[in-house]
């Protein structure tokens, strides 16, 4: 028997003899995987780089095996999402891993970027992986967008509307921009045609190229250190402070190091899995059809903040901010380690880079979280849907009951909430008699201003009329009416009461 | 490094030997060398020019769709009988854009909202919102274009209202032949690329004034375009 093993062996070195002096590779990446790293940088706060490119793989194989069944052309595309969430044998869950994977996909590089901001590994010497990985960065995120743009649906196509609109701001050579993305005149099967190219073809090459670039850069420089407070980064010390730290507590990255990694990977593979899996596939939502009006398109989640940052940009610095902005902020990514690769690292010694990450981290979610319900949006059937409660209309005369009419009817609850229920644009009205006197309100619903359009045309005297009856009583026992403090001095002998109002009576 | 400096002077005697015909070697080889080098970077230029010549009407074909001239985009298409929008109505009207493809789907359709605001006055508004295109709804109680997106909000006669637009709603050029309206269609209205299409030789078809032709080609989101009647079909 042991002879046989021995054979076996024999047979065995003799092959890996005869491959490796043919290939050469089996050696070099052997040393390239055991090479040494500083025992200080085997953290679970270290894995997210690793951890983002297995993503990578997962996000390539299941997009190959999508592009057995999906048909990039815009009059089959939305039917071959739904073949394979419905007819092709676990299609839904290709689907499903793909969208969640883009997901945790951009989640796991923005928490990489932020370790790897925070613990000032961009500095000397790995100033250019820093830059490299910004483009990476970038990629991840075109790759989120064109991806969106391939489920084909009504969020896909008014979303390519967007893009089209903001790319028109650009200044002289908008229009041309805007035939350039679309392929063409209007949103159609050129379009799905370059945003499949780009997604398949052209993104994810410059991002494998970017990625082995990034991890060569990696494995020259090696891994960071473990920041600590006082140990400065200087260009002329730093190579032989950090060759030094790695020949005297220098552990093999595999397998010594790369456990955590590849835990944290399995976690990662499992989270995706378990969330496609419970929560299934991303749409498609709508047929791509511009006949369809009754949407409310919304863009992916990684860019519900850019949605609701267009909502709230005043008109005259909208074009500004849009086209000047996102110039800044690459722009200042990419030359952070240039101006900023010496010194400290560690984060407490740095409250300019703790505040930075802080403020923008609240900053997106906050948009994103407004994204996610959208305030600025009226609330296109709530003028049918969200009757007035009935103890608003209780112990009413006919003329306020004919006002709650004229508030249904003019659809005032699209952006005015009463009792919870109905738009958020403008404020609620379950209060509006405490807030402002009639005068107040007449003027502003007939002349508009402040965000309000103007109604002077849409309402007749006596719809106004019977509206103010019903929104004067619209206040809360324990608060007395708005009035104008001005009326005393101008009518001395009249009291606030000369138009009483009918005090609610609350059953 | 360490090694070299432990034992640094045996190897420097050899190479005094090694040095004299290394010299006589790189010299002979030097006239041949320049030689080589020179057609290297001869290799090297044509290739540049070849390379030159392919990746012209490589980049053109990529910049094919933007090259495209703005009078070339675009035609007169029929919405339907203006009997179908009574007046004083504004109306969801949907017709194929003349920019369709064969493999363009439900995108090559398209939709606008017809407004007659008397027998012979009419306006056509894109659907698109002017700030960011998304589809805008006529509430017809209170005579507002609202847009889902970001809440812009339109007046009957496309004026703002309120929102972010920075402008108010598109609008179509519109003709009457016949009993049939007909409106202008090209690109898919933005920002500029609407700006691009005004001057378009086809709004000069029977214009009934020179002001008339003036105000309709700006498009002036004031008043109403002013409706053409012609007999002659645009060509």
């Amino acid at each position: 028997m042991a002879s046989l093993k021995d054979r076996a062996r024999t047979a065995g070195s003799r092959l890996y003899d005869w491959v490796e002096l043919r290939l050469g590779l089996i050696k070099p990446l052997t040393e390239t995987a055991t090479h040494p790293t500083p025992e200080n940088s085997a953290s679970w706060l270290y894995v997210f780089g690793s951890a983002a490119t297995v993503l990578l793989v997962l996000q390539i194989v299941t997009g190959i095996l999508l592009a057995l069944a999906y048909s990039p052309s815009a009059n089959e595309a939305w039917n071959s999402l739904a073949q394979l969430n419905h007819v092709i044998p676990l299609g839904w869950y290709l689907r499903a891993l793909h969208g969640w994977g883009s997901d945790f996909m951009i989640a796991i590089v923005l928490l990489h970027m932020v370790q790897v901001f925070l613990f000032g590994s961009y500095k000397f010497p790995r100033e250019m992986t820093w830059i490299v990985g910004v483009g990476l960065l970038l990629l991840t995120l075109g790759m989120a967008f064109t991806g969106q743009v391939m489920r084909f649906d009504q969020d896909a196509y008014w979303g390519l509307g967007i893009g089209a609109s903001i790319s028109s701001h650009v200044p002289i050579v908008g229009p041309y921009l805007v035939h350039m993305l679309l392929g063409g005149p209007i949103i159609g099967g050129a379009t799905l045609a370059r945003f499949f190219t780009l997604h398949v073809f052209v993104i994810p090459g410059i991002l494998l190229g970017g990625v082995g670039l990034h991890v060569w850069m990696v494995l020259r420089h090696g891994v960071s250190d473990w920041p600590m407070p006082g140990r400065i980064v200087s260009r002329s010390t730093y190579q032989q402070q950090y060759h030094e730290l790695t020949a005297s507590t220098g552990i093999p990255f595999v397998p010594d190091a790369a456990w955590k990694d590849g835990v944290f990977a399995a976690a990662l593979l499992l989270a995706v899995m378990a969330c496609a899996f419970f929560f299934g596939p991303f749409g498609p939502g709508g047929m791509p059809d511009p006949t369809i009006i009754q949407t409310a398109p919304k863009p992916d989640f990684a860019f519900l903040w850019i949605y609701a940052l267009l909502a709230f940009l005043p008109p005259s610095i909208e074009t500004p901010v849009l086209l000047v902005a996102p110039v800044i902020g690459i722009a200042g990514l990419l030359v952070l380690p240039l101006f900023a690769g010496e010194g400290e690292r560690h984060w407490s010694r740095r409250p300019v880079a703790v505040l930075l990450v802080s403020v923008i981290a609240v900053t997106l979610g906050i948009f994103t979280h407004l994204g996610t319900y959208t305030p600025w949006s009226p609330v296109m059937s709530a003028w049918t849907s969200a009757p007035i409660p009935a103890r608003l209309l209780a112990n009413r005369t006919p003329l306020q009951r004919q006002g709650a009419l004229v508030l249904q009817d003019k659809q005032c609850r699209n952006c005015h909430a009463i009792a919870g229920s109905g738009g958020q644009r403008g404020p609620a009205l379950d209060m509006i008699a405490s807030r402002m006197t009639e005068d107040q309100i007449i003027r502003q619903v007939l002349q508009g201003g402040g965000n309000m359009p103007a109604y002077g045309n849409a309402l007749s005297p006596s719809e106004t009329k019977a509206l103010m009856q019903f929104l004067m009583t619209l206040r809360s026992e324990d608060l007395p009416p708005a009035i104008d403090s001005s009326t005393k001095l101008t009518h001395p002998g009249e009291s606030q009461t000369a138009h009483p109002t009918p005090t609610p009576k609350n059953p | 490094m360490s090694e070299d400096q432990t034992n640094p002077t045996p190897p420097s005697h050899h190479a005094t030997h090694g040095e004299i015909a290394l010299a006589a070697n790189a010299a002979a080889k030097a006239a041949a060398h320049t030689r080589r080098a020179f057609l290297f970077k001869l290799s090297l230029a044509m290739n540049a020019a070849v390379g030159a010549v392919l990746a012209v009407p490589l980049v053109g074909y990529l910049l094919g769709p933007a090259m495209k001239k703005p009078s070339e985009t675009g035609a007169w298409i029929p919405l339907g009988k203006l009997s179908d929008f009574p007046v004083g109505e504004t109306r969801l009207a949907e017709f194929r854009s003349p920019e369709a493809r064969f493999n363009d789907g439900d995108t090559a359709k398209a939709a606008c909202w017809v407004r007659r605001i008397s027998e012979d006055k009419l306006q056509v508004f894109a659907i698109n919102c002017a700030h960011l295109g998304c589809p805008v709804r006529w509430f017809a109680q209170s005579k507002l274009f609202l847009c889902p997106c970001h809440g812009g909000a339109y007046y009957e006669d496309g004026r703002r209202a309120s929102g972010p637009p920075e402008r108010g709603l598109f609008e179509y050029r519109t003709a009457l032949v016949g009993d049939s309206l007909l409106i202008h269609s090209g690109d898919m209205p933005t920002f500029t690329t609407e700006a691009v299409n005004k001057p378009k030789p086809l709004i000069q078809i029977a214009p009934a004034s020179s002001t008339d032709e003036a105000q309709a080609a700006s498009l002036s989101t004031n008043g109403a375009t002013s409706p053409m009647r012609s007999n002659e079909w645009p060509a």
